[in-house]
């Protein structure tokens, strides 16, 4: 019987193994570490969307002024100011790409950004158009990360009513056919129902494709979900003028007597707790944790935890961390691009001020730009299913050798002097490390290359 | 990040990169490669779901400005009148001389066979997979048809670009890769990243094709154009020389708001793909190929409340090139009117995409009929020649 390994659960359960912090001992010591303070989040700090939101009320304020003021040159200098809040957002978005590293690299619970990340991919969103393009950072800081530890079907309320995700769902336009602003509105200006939101509340969030929904539930829900909105200055709000009156039936429940933000909750509420729901959120978490082809037993086990706990997610990460087939002992999934980087500098010991006064020129060359090589560009996956789980999406041609030009020239850069490849061979790899690496770090014609030739082994990629 | 390159250098270590690594059964070199055929084809994945009623709009169906609101143009709306039923989106306005010579078509009311779901990622699975579900199935059509075709080397198939095609993926050894990829290692280092790897079969296998790939890759690539017309560049270049068939995508089209201008960008980098596929094919390459383009499902009839269209299932297929019969809207248009729609949403497909590809396959390369309705698009029936190509 295969059980907790600390090595093991710091590859495939964390970032990966650091010279600073010692493995945990077992599956108690990490789920205590999810219960407890969050340190890292205070250690390194990304913006609130709440303070965010400030951003938006200042480049709204300047949109204001343009309108009012067309040709003048007070509209060019509201232009100007709108492009000085616009480029500081982007500036914002590099810091929080460093401090989501960082947070990897230090931590003593690398589980929860395991899962942190995970239910931020699960909620995939970004902002459409101008400054809320920048705010996926702190959407996550504070729509999904207070929530991984809790119910599901408070983060799926968080997430799904967050304004980040009503934008890029395309909710907040999306009016009830019969609604008082579209009786208003008249047959001249035509206004109506946009179902991407509920189309992958369904597909996506909840039951899964596979699940048991047709297109009927996407159009009722769609209609019960209209009203939902955010402003700027105030973040979510309901609109009721937007609201389809009357009654909606999805799953054959009736929904939605009075519009209003309840009536969604309730919905959201029994979709959490759905049955296909509990099987499409446990094959998930095990495909990404464990394998491309799970244990079916893994599943089962997974998905009874959920039911049995009343949707409640630390249960299913104590199953996760104590199931004998996730401590098979050869590693199997490939690590993401950004996953990739993060245990590198975990294991190089990247200095917690390695990216302070950093200029954005310089994270863009050495960080955004390498990952949007690799595959991944930060925070802009193609579609709301988020990133591929599938290694041999992973594994292409182009993507290794963007991670090779990285491995090998990039951590020269920050870290001064870089260790010894050999002492660093046991470092990252602890006994995963073989008799071809430790050759190649001990032949290799420079130190820059043999760094990047143990994190470019399979023993290092995989976990 | 690393420095540029300069020719001479470059050319010196890639030399020694090809000796090193000339043990590698990927690395033989290939210098005139013998695909059984001269024509080419290149397979677009439009991914996102392309609205073929905003693209070619059926201008002459009587119910088309009633359902499309503000995105019904017509030749009154600035729309390029094709043949007195459907008009071109101003947005692809650049490919009307293409039209005019005769090199760009259409294909209207197809579908694959996926239905009702309406998922992007399902429906672009099954569009690739080629077949009628996806129980069981790992690999593409295009990668079922080389598997077909004996004397097929590497250098015959390219997924170009940065996402994996699976259209291209299966038993038949394809090359990968994207233009801006480029490797830069000391001979020792590359003889070391071979001893690493060499145990995990799947990460050593495309390291190599890496090495192999930068050998070929022009390194004075121009910078600062778009990504697809790098992808086109590149793509004419192998397919100019012993490369057969390229796939890459092109991405942006989930309109669900604003259509207007969303699907403007979309339009845009298609024709800039096309036309760059076409003035960079040299000799009288371009005379020879055919390109497809086509997407996972097409969108709703109506126009939804937020000027946009929510995903549909009949959809529009483009082709061009010297080889396709153009200036045609081929297809059986089923009408837009009250009972002729899909589930009285979405333009009902009338015709399978599956067909028009192979049809178009057949009269490229000459591939059997049961072979395509068997072995490639498994249980596929072409029905009669639509005659899409010349």
């Amino acid at each position: 019987m295969r059980d907790f390994d600390p090595e093991l659960a710091e590859i495939r359960f964390g970032y990966g193994l650091s010279p600073l912090y010692d493995a945990p001992t077992g599956a108690d010591q990490i789920l205590a570490g999810m219960a407890g303070p969050d340190t890292v989040q205070t250690a390194f700090p990304i913006e609130s969307f709440a303070k965010f939101r400030a951003r938006m009320v200042e480049a709204q304020k300047q949109r204001e002024i343009r309108r009012k003021n067309r040709g003048t040159e007070l509209a060019a200098a509201a232009r100007k100011q709108r492009n000085v809040i616009n480029r500081e957002a982007r500036m914002a978005m590099f810091v929080w790409l460093g401090q989501t590293m960082l947070r990897r690299a230090h931590t003593q619970t690398a589980f929860r950004e395991r899962v942190v990340s995970f239910w931020a991919d699960h909620f995939t969103a970004h902002g459409k158009r101008g400054v809320i393009r920048r705010g996926t950072s702190p959407y996550v800081e504070d729509a999904i990360r207070p929530f991984v530890a809790g119910r599901f079907e408070d983060l799926l309320q968080s997430a799904v009513m967050h304004p980040l995700m009503l934008d890029y769902l395309d909710q907040t336009t999306s009016m009830g056919p019969n609604s008082f602003r579209a009786e208003k509105r008249g047959p001249n200006k035509p206004a109506g129902l946009n179902e991407n939101l509920a189309r992958e509340v369904l597909e996506l969030h909840t039951l899964g494709v596979d699940g048991p929904y047709g297109q009927q539930d996407v159009t009722e829900l769609a209609e019960l979900f209209t009203g939902l909105s955010f402003d700027a200055r105030n973040g979510f709000k309901f609109r009721k003028d937007f609201a389809e009156p009357g009654s909606e039936r999805v799953l054959g429940v009736d929904y939605g007597e009075e519009a209003n933000v309840k009536s969604v909750r309730v919905a959201l509420r029994d979709l959490a707790s759905h049955p296909a729901t509990a099987r499409h959120l446990a094959s998930k978490l095990a495909v990404h944790f464990v394998s491309d082809t799970p244990d079916p037993k893994l599943i089962d086990a997974l998905e009874a935890a959920y039911v049995d706990h009343d949707g409640q997610l630390l249960p299913m990460y104590e199953v996760l961390l104590n199931h004998p087939s996730a401590w098979e002992p050869t590693v199997s999934n490939f690590k993401l691009p950004i996953d990739f980087m993060s245990s590198a500098l975990r294991a190089l010991a990247i200095p917690k001020d390695a990216f302070a006064k950093r200029e954005e020129k310089w994270m863009r060359r050495f960080f955004a730009a390498p990952l949007t090589h690799m595959g991944q560009q930060w925070e802009r996956p193609i579609g709301p299913d988020g990133w591929s789980e599938e290694d041999p999406e992973w594994i292409t041609p182009q993507g290794l050798a963007a991670r090779v030009s990285w491995a090998m020239a990039v951590p020269v850069r920050m870290i001064e002097p870089l260790p010894d490849p050999r002492a660093f061979a046991e470092v990252a790899l602890g006994r995963f490390a073989d008799d071809a690496v430790r050759f190649a770090a001990a032949a290799a014609e420079s130190r820059p290359e043999a760094i990047g030739l143990v994190l470019m082994s399979p023993a290092f990629q995989r976990r | 990040m690393a420095d540029p390159v300069s020719r001479r250098d470059f050319l010196a270590r890639t030399g020694l990169i090809g000796c090193s690594l000339a043990a590698s059964p990927l690395l033989t070199p290939v210098s005139f490669a013998a695909a059984p055929w001269d024509t080419r084809l290149v397979v677009i994945i439009l991914r996102g779901g392309m609205d073929g009623l905003d693209v070619v709009q059926p201008y002459g169906d009587p119910a088309f400005n009633r359902l499309r609101g503000s995105l019904a143009l017509g030749p009154e709306g600035g729309a390029y009148d094709l043949d007195g039923y459907f008009a071109l989106h101003p947005s692809l306005a650049p490919l009307i001389p293409m039209w005019e010579a005769g090199q760009l078509s259409f294909a209207h009311a197809v579908s694959t066979p996926y239905r009702d779901k309406r998922s992007h990622f399902d429906g672009q699975d099954l569009l690739e997979a080629g077949t009628t579900s996806l129980a069981g199935v790992r690999d593409g059509w295009l990668n079922r048809m080389l598997q077909t075709v004996p004397d097929v080397t590497p250098q015959t198939a390219y997924a170009v670009g940065r996402s994996d095609m699976r259209l291209l993926q299966g038993k038949a050894e394809v090359a990968n890769w994207s233009p801006d990829a480029q490797l830069d290692l000391s001979p020792q280092a590359v003889r070391l990243l071979e001893l690493v790897t060499e145990s995990d079969p799947a990460l050593h296998a495309a390291l190599s094709e890496a090495q192999l790939l930068s050998q070929m890759a022009d390194d004075e690539q121009k910078r600062g154009k778009g990504g697809h017309v790098e992808i086109a560049e590149f793509a004419a270049a192998r397919l100019s020389d012993e490369a057969r068939i390229a796939a890459f995508s092109l991405n942006g089209w989930d309109t669900h708001s604003t259509q207007k201008r969303t699907i403007n960008t979309a339009l845009t980098r298609l024709s800039e793909t096309l036309l760059t596929l076409r003035g960079k094919m040299r000799g009288d390459t371009w005379r020879k190929t055919a390109v497809v383009a086509m997407t996972e499902f097409g969108r709703t009839a109506r126009q939804n409340g937020t000027a946009g269209t929510d995903h549909g299932t009949g959809g529009l297929m483009i082709l061009a090139g010297g080889a396709i019969k153009g200036g045609h809207v081929f297809g059986d248009w089923p009408g837009l009117g009250d009972g002729d729609l899909y589930q009285d949403r979405d333009l009902m497909p009338t015709s399978d995409v599956r067909a028009q590809a192979a049809w178009v396959m057949r009269g490229l390369t000459g591939l059997d009929r049961h072979v395509l309705e068997s072995a490639i698009f498994p249980g596929l029936d072409m029905g009669s020649d639509p005659g899409l190509i010349l």
